[in-house]
């Protein structure tokens, strides 16, 4: 946290120039940006020289590079912290990230499978 | 049989607050609006999941190989991380009460946000006159509702940017329409974090495959 006067401890207390929400400041927005720039330009770099051989390897170092550069911008630009909003914030965000998860992680597992043990269209035709 | 519970100057106990306790205007808007990025964080993940599980049914059509071009992708990436640091500068004006340098960087902003919209148009335009259009193959149906969810929202955006812009001309800077532009911001750089899942799974990804 680079904001001392952030309200944390007490939500409530009279404070008129915002609701709670942290600020940045104009040099954690550049570093948020750098970042960002170098974590974008890292994997488009690899995919479109094709700097690695293997393409899971590659795919692998991608989602990498994205994980990281979506913590950069939750901190820097959408100022995300555990003491925002005195915590729910980051509630609602964890509630999220397995929601996602599960949607994601099952709907790949179960289609796949589906998929996998679908009935060759040839073989459903000799029937 | 029971009596109702007093304390002792007889006065009726409350298990519950009786009158409406205070709610100052806004107090909670910050986080409500939070909850609403969340939720629609969840409409993105469900699209994500179709386009994973669809994504390699080709259906004899073009792959993702042969139609995505990386550098306008390139382009297009940059042109929203440019708009993401504008809109920071012109929160940070904001909170100096510098009501003519925020405008011109929400100007900026909206600029980038145009260039993305119209670099994505021309993407999509290009896709469907070589005849790989949404109706082509699943994969394409699932990228085009993906990326035309993402750029839909990008679209009521700059909607919303434009109605700010014209409120804070008429109103200045009053404590409601601060808490508009900060959620606006907010907005914004939740579309900027969608993107990275964007190019990431459906561009980076599909070139390598």
């Amino acid at each position: 946290m680079t904001d001392p006067q952030a309200p944390a401890n007490n939500p409530h207390a009279d404070h008129d120039h915002d609701n709670g929400a942290a600020h940045g400041t104009r040099g954690s927005y550049l570093k948020g940006f750098f970042l960002s720039v170098i974590l974008t330009a890292i994997p488009f770099w690899a995919v479109m020289t094709g700097a690695f051989k293997e393409p899971s390897t590659a795919a692998l170092v991608v989602m990498l590079f994205a994980a990281a550069q979506i913590v950069v911008h939750m901190i820097y630009f959408l100022h995300m912290s555990g003491k925002s909003e005195g915590g729910w914030t980051l509630m609602a965000l964890i509630f999220t990230i397995i929601f996602v998860f599960i949607t994601l992680t099952g709907s790949i597992w179960v289609m796949y499978h589906m998929n996998a043990n679908m009935m060759p269209m040839q073989a459903a035709a000799d029937m | 049989m029971s009596a109702v519970p007093v304390t002792k100057d007889g006065e009726p106990v409350s298990f519950y607050e009786i009158d409406e306790h205070e709610h100052p205007e806004g107090n909670s808007t910050m986080l409500g609006f939070w909850m609403y990025l969340m939720s629609d964080c969840l409409i993105f993940a469900v699209l994500f999941a179709a386009y994973a599980v669809l994504g390699n049914s080709y259906a004899g059509g073009p792959s993702p190989k042969e139609i995505f071009e990386l550098p306008l992708v390139a382009v297009n990436t940059a042109m929203l991380l440019f708009s993401s640091i504008t809109y920071g500068f012109a929160m940070l004006s904001m909170e100096g009460g510098r009501q003519r340098i925020m405008q011109m960087w929400l100007v900026f902003t909206g600029l980038f946000g145009l260039a993305f919209l119209s670099i994505e148009m021309y993407e999509f335009a290009t896709l469907i006159h070589e005849g790989a259009g949404p109706t082509r193959s699943a994969f394409l149906s699932s990228f085009f509702t993906l990326v035309g969810t993402h750029g839909l929202h990008v679209t009521m955006g700059l909607i919303w940017l434009v109605t700010l812009m014209v409120q804070v001309q008429k109103h200045g800077l009053i404590p409601a329409n601060k808490r508009r532009l900060l959620c606006l911001s907010m907005f914004w750089h939740f579309l900027d974090v969608i993107w990275i899942g964007v190019f990431t799974f459906v561009y980076l990804m599909g070139t390598l495959r």
